[in-house]
């Protein structure tokens, strides 16, 4: 339930945790949920719901491929499924089960994907996942929602089985983690939140990184350089009303993603300035196509050019440069 | 069971197949696997699956899923023996925008329960399904035909250890052994040896027997297998059913001339 004492408590426990709380709130108001995983109860903050529901727990073991397919086989039989497991097993290792099952033959699941973009960095790029989207994006039949804090990650997971087509849910930012959206507000699968608006400069961001974004935005501000931030928690289908709205208005639009510049929110958002008259430049930020050594999540968004200070510094040399 | 029955259902099946693979022409058919799981198809579709033909999509409907998708076949054939598809449905096998492709594609009302195609999928969504049917109570059966090559697949595996591991006892797995592959025998190419202990050692009720024998399926697929799925090793023999097919991997996939159609057909 949205309130304000959740609302703290679920970002300072992160996405993954709060994932199970809400999953408890979602088995209490659906008697078609099934949950099913591959052997992370514990990493999915779902073993409370494993005890409380045992009849709507599935775990396969770490078999992500026959993951997908139970998934597809429960969900042809009427059952509302969501999988989950780390976002790189969830993804990429079943990819050809999810284009088949919920591609071609549209069986709906919703599929978590935990920990994905550079929160695991000390595990290594094992463990990282910068690639994903680019690759569902390509599987027809799938929304993508890359939630910016834990409340949008509620409010999702509230919406998934009401509308039509499977789902990947990007699950970013460890405990801790940021809040994006300080109260309820409304939240539309496909529709964008402008989260702070300025005439200079659009930042288009994703994810629980939309934190170091605003935090940009803020300092940027007393150095004269105003920014708009938008929340493009849909990554696919991608709020193409807004791109155009804001390339019109502004000269540089920014993207910031935890995720490969191929393939990612940057690209879906040049796929749309491509087809538009405009007069702006795209800067994306984001993962540029290589695997860095590895360490903690500070160290490797400061690689990548996520750190709040390196999107500043991105920022106010590409004004620089547009002037 | 009515032997002579099955026995022509079976007949009718392989008849369908050559005469599709003949319409499609040089767009070319699976020919061989198709055959060597026709008297499976024969038995299971005659005697063994439970369906209404006027609700086809009836909840308590036995479910059956071709995973050896390039056997299509052999499932539209039997479909037209049941006469859910039409005869003249083979027609448009292949053909530019039909349902009737050269994998099955997703048509419940005409009896296809899932896409298939990719090797070593359909088992998964199988265990999905008997699954479901376990929590809901309900007492339908799945039944799962795999190929032998398919068994190179590891995503098959993981899928039989969970069908164990959840003491499916409503799944019934069949092989259609027939010890050959795209490209060459199973043996050559990756050597599948003793697949009845393999089962077994997973977890599976597993047996193996006579693919052609109708008695031998009929029974087979009869066995009690408490708290396990049942695992029936079929051996097979590739392009049964016309002489010049059987066992050449030639006919795995390829396009059957007018010359070799009237050859053949007189067989049939």
């Amino acid at each position: 339930m949205i309130s304000q004492s959740n609302i703290k408590l679920w970002s300072s426990l992160g996405m993954r945790a709060t994932f199970g709380l809400i999953a408890i709130e979602l088995a209490n108001k659906n008697p078609n949920l099934i949950i099913t995983t591959s052997d992370v109860s514990t990493s999915a903050g779902l073993d409370r719901f494993k005890n409380k529901f045992s009849e709507k727990y599935i775990d396969v073991g770490i078999a992500e491929q026959n993951l997908i397919g139970v998934s597809a086989g429960l969900a042809s039989e009427g059952y509302d499924v969501i999988s989950t497991t780390f976002a790189p097993f969830q993804t990429l290792r079943c990819c050809e089960q999810i284009k088949v099952n919920l591609g071609y033959m549209k069986h709906k699941v919703c599929m978590v994907g935990l920990a994905s973009g550079l929160v695991l960095g000390n595990l290594g790029f094992t463990h990282c996942s910068i690639e994903e989207v680019g690759v569902l994006r390509s599987i027809p039949n799938i929304t993508i929602v890359s939630p910016s804090d834990t409340l949008e990650l509620y409010k999702v997971l509230n919406e998934v089985f009401n509308l039509k087509g499977s789902f990947y849910i990007r699950l970013t930012g460890g405990s801790n983690s940021k809040i994006i959206n300080k109260s309820d507000y409304n939240f539309t699968v496909g529709k964008s939140v402008e989260l702070l608006s300025g005439q200079d400069v659009s930042i288009i961001g994703c994810g629980n990184i939309l934190g170091n974004c605003l935090e940009a935005a803020n300092i940027l501000k007393n150095k004269n350089i105003n920014c708009s931030v938008i929340n493009m928690h849909t990554i696919k289908p991608i709020d193409k009303d807004k791109i155009v709205e804001i390339s019109k208005k502004n000269k540089l639009i920014v993207t910031v993603e935890e995720h490969n510049v191929i393939g990612g929110l940057g690209s879906s958002v040049a796929e749309v300035l491509s087809s538009e008259k405009h007069n702006c430049i795209l800067k994306r930020i984001g993962i540029n196509d290589f695997y860095s050594s590895g360490g903690s999540y500070e160290y490797l968004k400061n690689i990548y050019g996520l750190s709040t200070e390196k999107i500043i510094e991105t920022i106010a040399s590409n004004i620089q440069n547009n002037k | 069971m009515k032997l002579n029955k099955i026995k022509s259902f079976a007949k009718n099946i392989r008849k369908n197949i050559i005469f599709t693979a003949y319409k499609a022409g040089a767009k070319s058919a699976h020919i061989g696997g198709a055959l060597s799981c026709a008297d499976i198809m024969a038995v299971l579709y005659s005697d063994i699956l439970r369906f209404k033909k006027k609700n086809i999509i009836d909840v308590n409907r036995d479910r059956f899923i071709l995973s050896k998708g390039h056997a299509c076949l052999a499932l539209y054939s039997a479909l037209v023996e049941k006469k859910i598809l039409k005869k003249k449905d083979l027609e448009t096998f292949e053909g530019d925008g039909s349902n009737l492709l050269g994998h099955p594609i997703i048509n419940k009302i005409s009896g296809i329960e899932f896409s298939t195609g990719s090797l070593g999928m359909g088992l998964a969504l199988g265990v999905g399904i008997a699954l479901a049917a376990k929590k809901k109570n309900k007492s339908y059966k799945t039944f799962v035909v795999l190929g032998d090559g398919e068994c190179n697949e590891g995503s098959v595996w993981e899928s039989v250890l969970c069908a164990s591991h959840f003491k499916l006892d409503n799944i019934i797995i069949i092989v259609d052994r027939n010890n050959f592959q795209q490209t060459g025998k199973n043996s050559k190419i990756m050597d599948l040896k003793n697949l009845k202990s393999k089962f077994k050692s997973f977890g599976c009720e597993s047996i193996e027997i006579n693919g052609h024998n109708i008695n031998q399926i009929y029974k087979s697929l009869k066995k009690i297998h408490k708290n396990k799925p049942l695992a029936i090793i079929a051996n097979t023999i590739k392009g049964k059913g016309i002489k010049i097919f059987e066992n050449d991997n030639n006919w795995h996939h390829s396009i059957i001339t007018k010359a070799i159609y009237k050859n053949i057909n007189k067989e049939l």
